[in-house]
């Protein structure tokens, strides 16, 4: 049967990514993501649940329901956390569904001059260039080590612009940024070389999770990987696929298809599962007669999780005594279907103990940059998740994406470590590689 | 703006104003692009209310009936809205009311394995909640991820588990109602057999024609020492019904048996991947469950009636993982079978298990006879089939054609002395049917039950009784679809 061609066609053909009228009708209404959409839980409403953000969007592409601010409003407020899809029984793929619906907002509504202009700093003046990502960083470091912070936070402008939780967000900047590390090569040790993989270095990562990705490079060389981090890698443009600005995103990618286009290596590892996923799916971006190369690159991305599980654990694993509990980094698990290679990596570790948090495989908030653009979900959601931190008394939370990290680390500080015996030491917030490089043997 | 025709406007100015001031405006949804995500449900009904309203307690609820009832507006129930026959759905318009902001566990009480939950609780959420002390709440529908207990008391719902543990009815000990005219009531109470009549048994399954369900207490059951999945493969429908048939003849009484067919395990298989060989005409799914010398020797007699039916092989899950994908499989079959086509049609009806050979026989005829390819999931054990019929809904022929051939399905069960629904109720779908199975004095005795609580018929009306006029007049064709978009 044919299948009708529905208004606003002519942006797909052009691209040919867009959803079609199948992909909608995927969706059979049954319900079954609705209790797994963190938005619907907090407010129980329809229109914030997968299934009435998929009827939405089908009325909006037909024509019959106006793109306007209510249906912006309910687009913007999805996590895109993709917990849907792990729900859904029909296998609709409601990420690239939300991606779309997002992109003809980008395209045909016009926002409010003040998030205008933000976006348009945040997605096409900063996150594409890395000199830019790096002033910006030192500007933040000045104001974190000057003692403006410190003054700032207490002359109580905070509050009286109404930024006191965003603020808490900002994670400390780096010492070293790791746009050093561009184009080295790191040697495996202790041995023969068993894979050889390029390490994708992210964007903001470079300046405030240096010392993550520099862990992260020291555990794969402890289990016998040579890793190499091309030069002339940019951001992936998770950010800008899930915001609807594709451009960017597709520029990104062609950046990125031609840094790691170097042959011979046996993985593209990341240590960011946001990054993962849309590395993934980088062939989404592009015409159909376009994605053979991207669909080439994705087959050799992995998380590093997924990496390490798979080659297993070659390095000598000194004792760490810890209670520690995970959260499911939602594009790990939702994105990618990786659930269980963390959870073996830290119950590889001796002397750790894994306590399952309930709903560990919910979104705690983060969601890219959610926490700045929906700030009272975002911390709504991270409350609750504090709370099922506390229950396991773990003391540390563990997850697999910087983005996460830097959510749950505002979380502890504002939810869990003042409920805390004082003589305890506050819950820590750590990625699977930090573990991993805490318990490497030092020789 | 949205352009579909609207639905006439019943909806008064002082209603939608007193329904403002009494749940504050932000807890009332009255414009059409948002009443418009309240008009379908898992089923392929579709009506529209002309409002939605979000309670948080029990005065509310009675607030907003007493506003109704002055007003003379419709009022419906809603859960999660995972409903198959339309039940949540506001047939003649009005007031939809969404329990998803009461949804607090009021009480647990481990000793005496009982809750008190407001009806917004999800299912499985209440199970989560006290598996830590060993129990869990029995009734246990596909759904049971996401549909609501009060949903699931408007209903009746039932689950691959009622074949020994019966139905949502058998685990509600008491109810709090708010009365059409607003005011309070409890029936039934904490303890299994309550004096006087039993109304909680009048309530459960009445599908919200008689009262607005707030609160409901429930016994929790003790999970099981030992469970036992087998997965019996056949190389012929016939010889899996034949060991159903069997079994129960044998009074071995399995904690579950479900049955999918060759067409439907394919489907499943391919996307869920819960290990059901691509080449059988049929799999059993049959769990035992109780103390673990019991279920040894039940298991056994299970191996022995499944070889003995030709059974080309029995596996027993071996762990847990396994026994959870094999219910994966299960749980997930409508949607898996749901993404080989734009639309689908669940139906939900009852035979005696010993005409499950017969039956199957005549709904391949029926699809034969209508064009569709039906799939069969169903609880084998206590006949209570599923038949699943495929269609485009953009094809208004195509879904006459999917009514007739679920109607015809229905007569069948009814020829063979089945009943119309077993777990997914009556609703909107099949009110019609009701005059096939009941006498006009059975049905005139329901309206009379009926209108000592809902005198006026503003409470869910147009659901369970016949409205009288014929099913062509009155379903609406499901969306998505809709003549902007040529099939």
């Amino acid at each position: 049967m044919p299948v009708a061609e529905p208004p606003g066609a002519q942006d797909r053909s052009r691209s040919s990514e867009g959803p079609q009228w199948e992909d909608y009708a995927r969706c059979i209404h049954c319900g079954l993501c609705l209790n797994h959409c963190p938005t619907y839980r907090l407010w129980g409403r329809e229109a914030d649940s997968p299934r009435g953000r998929i009827r939405q969007m089908l009325l909006v592409d037909q024509g019959q329901l106006r793109l306007g601010e209510r249906f912006v409003q309910h687009m913007d407020r999805c996590l895109d956390c993709r917990a849907c899809e792990t729900a859904c029984p029909a296998g609709v793929e409601y990420g690239r569904l939300i991606e779309a619906a997002r992109a003809r907002i980008e395209q045909h509504y016009r926002r409010p001059w003040l998030e205008r202009a933000w976006r348009r700093l945040f997605f096409r003046t900063l996150l594409p260039h890395p000199q830019r990502i790096a002033q910006v960083a030192r500007l933040l470091r000045f104001y974190q080590r000057s003692g403006l912070q410190r003054l700032v936070r207490a002359s109580g402008l905070l509050h009286l612009l109404g930024v006191a939780e965003r603020e808490r967000l900002l994670p400390p900047v780096d010492d070293e940024f790791f746009f050093s590390c561009l184009g080295r090569t790191f040697p495996p040790l202790g041995g023969r070389r068993r894979a050889r993989v390029a390490f994708f270095a992210g964007c903001v990562a470079q300046v405030l999770f240096a010392r993550l990705n520099r862990a992260t490079i020291r555990v794969l060389q402890a289990n016998g990987c040579e890793v190499v981090v091309p030069a002339g890698q940019r951001c992936c443009g998770a950010l800008a696929v899930h915001a609807g600005v594709r451009d960017v995103a597709r520029e990104l990618a062609v950046t990125n298809l031609q840094a790691f286009s170097v042959d011979g290596f046996d993985a593209l590892v990341t240590n960011a599962a946001g990054c993962g996923a849309t590395l993934k799916e980088y062939a989404h971006l592009f015409p159909l007669s376009e994605r053979a190369r991207a669909g080439a690159f994705a087959a050799r991305v992995r998380d590093v999780t997924e990496f390490l599980a798979e080659l297993g654990l070659s390095a000598p694993l000194r004792e760490v005594r810890l209670r520690v509990t995970f959260q499911d980094s939602c594009h790990l698990l939702h994105g990618q279907r990786i659930g269980e290679a963390p959870r073996r990596l830290i119950r590889s570790v001796p002397g750790v103990e894994l306590v399952e948090m309930h709903l560990a495989d919910s979104c705690c908030g983060s969601a890219g940059i959610y926490n700045l653009t929906q700030t009272e979900a975002a911390f709504a959601l991270l409350r609750e998740k504090m709370g099922y931190v506390r229950a396991t008394g773990a003391d540390a939370v563990l997850t697999a994406n910087p983005g996460c990290m830097l959510q749950l680390r505002a979380g502890v500080d504002l939810f869990a470590n003042d409920a805390r015996d004082p003589a305890a030491r506050p819950i820590e917030v750590l990625h699977v590689m930090e573990l991993l490089d805490r318990a490497r043997a030092k020789d | 703006m949205y352009s579909r025709k609207a639905a006439p406007r019943r909806l008064e100015r002082r209603t939608l104003r007193d329904l403002q001031r009494l749940l504050g405006p932000e807890n009332v949804l009255h414009e059409p692009e948002d009443v418009l995500l309240y008009e379908y449900d898992g089923s392929v009904e579709v009506a529209r209310p002309d409002c939605v309203v979000f309670p948080q307690t029990t005065e509310q609820v009675a607030g907003l009936v007493q506003i109704a009832n002055r007003d003379r507006v419709p009022v419906v129930g809603r859960g999660a809205g995972t409903g198959l026959s339309g039940g949540a759905l506001a047939r003649e318009g009005g007031i939809v009311v969404v329990f998803s902001r009461m949804n607090r566990i009021l009480e647990i009480d481990l000793e005496n394995q009982r809750a008190v939950v407001q009806p917004g609780v999800v299912n499985l959420d209440l199970t989560k909640a006290v598996e830590h002390a060993g129990l869990y709440f029995a009734p246990d529908p596909s759904s049971q991820k996401a549909c609501t207990i009060g949903g699931n008391v408007a209903e009746n719902a039932g689950g691959p588990h009622t074949l020994a543990y019966g139905v949502t009815t058998n685990h509600v000990l008491g109810l709090e109602l708010v009365l059409m005219d607003g005011s309070v009531v409890r029936v039934g109470g904490r303890t299994p057999d309550t004096p006087g009549y039993d109304l909680t048994g009048l309530l459960v399954g009445s599908e919200g024609t008689l009262a607005l369900v707030t609160e409901i207490t429930v016994r929790l059951l003790r999970a099981p020492e030992a469970v036992k999945t087998l997965l019996a493969v056949f190389d012929r429908v016939d010889d899996a019904t034949a060991t159903v048939v069997e079994i129960t003849a044998r009074a071995i009484t399995p904690a579950a048996c479900e049955m999918l067919d060759g067409w439907t395990l394919r489907a499943v298989e391919d996307f869920i991947h819960a290990g059901f060989p691509l080449d059988a005409a049929a799999v059993l799914l049959i769990e035992l469950e109780g103390l673990t010398e019991a279920v040894e020797v039940q298991a056994a007699q299970v191996f022995d009636v499944c070889t003995r039916c030709r059974a080309r092989e029995v596996r027993l899950a071996r762990d847990e993982t396994e026994r959870q994908r094999l219910w994966a499989g299960r749980k997930n079959a409508f949607g898996a079978v749901g993404r080989l086509s734009p639309s689908y049609y669940t139906q939900d009806g009852v035979i005696p298990r010993t005409k499950l050979p017969e039956t199957l026989h005549r709904i391949e005829q029926i699809g034969a006879t209508y064009g569709f390819q039906i799939g069969n999931v169903f609880h084998a054990g206590d006949g209570n089939l599923h038949p699943i019929i495929l269609f485009d809904s953009r094809d208004p022929d195509q879904f006459a054609r999917a009514v007739a051939a679920s109607t015809a399905i229905m007569e069948h069960c009814l020829s063979v002395g089945g009943a119309l629904t077993g777990e997914h109720g009556v609703g909107m779908e099949k009110s019609e049917l009701m005059p096939r199975m009941f006498t006009d004095d059975d049905l005139e005795l329901m309206r009379r039950v009926r209108d000592v609580f809902n005198p006026l018929g503003l409470l869910n009306p147009g659901k369970i009784l016949p409205l009288g006029k014929g099913c062509g007049e009155i379903r609406v064709q499901p969306l998505p679809l809709r003549s902007s978009l040529p099939a």
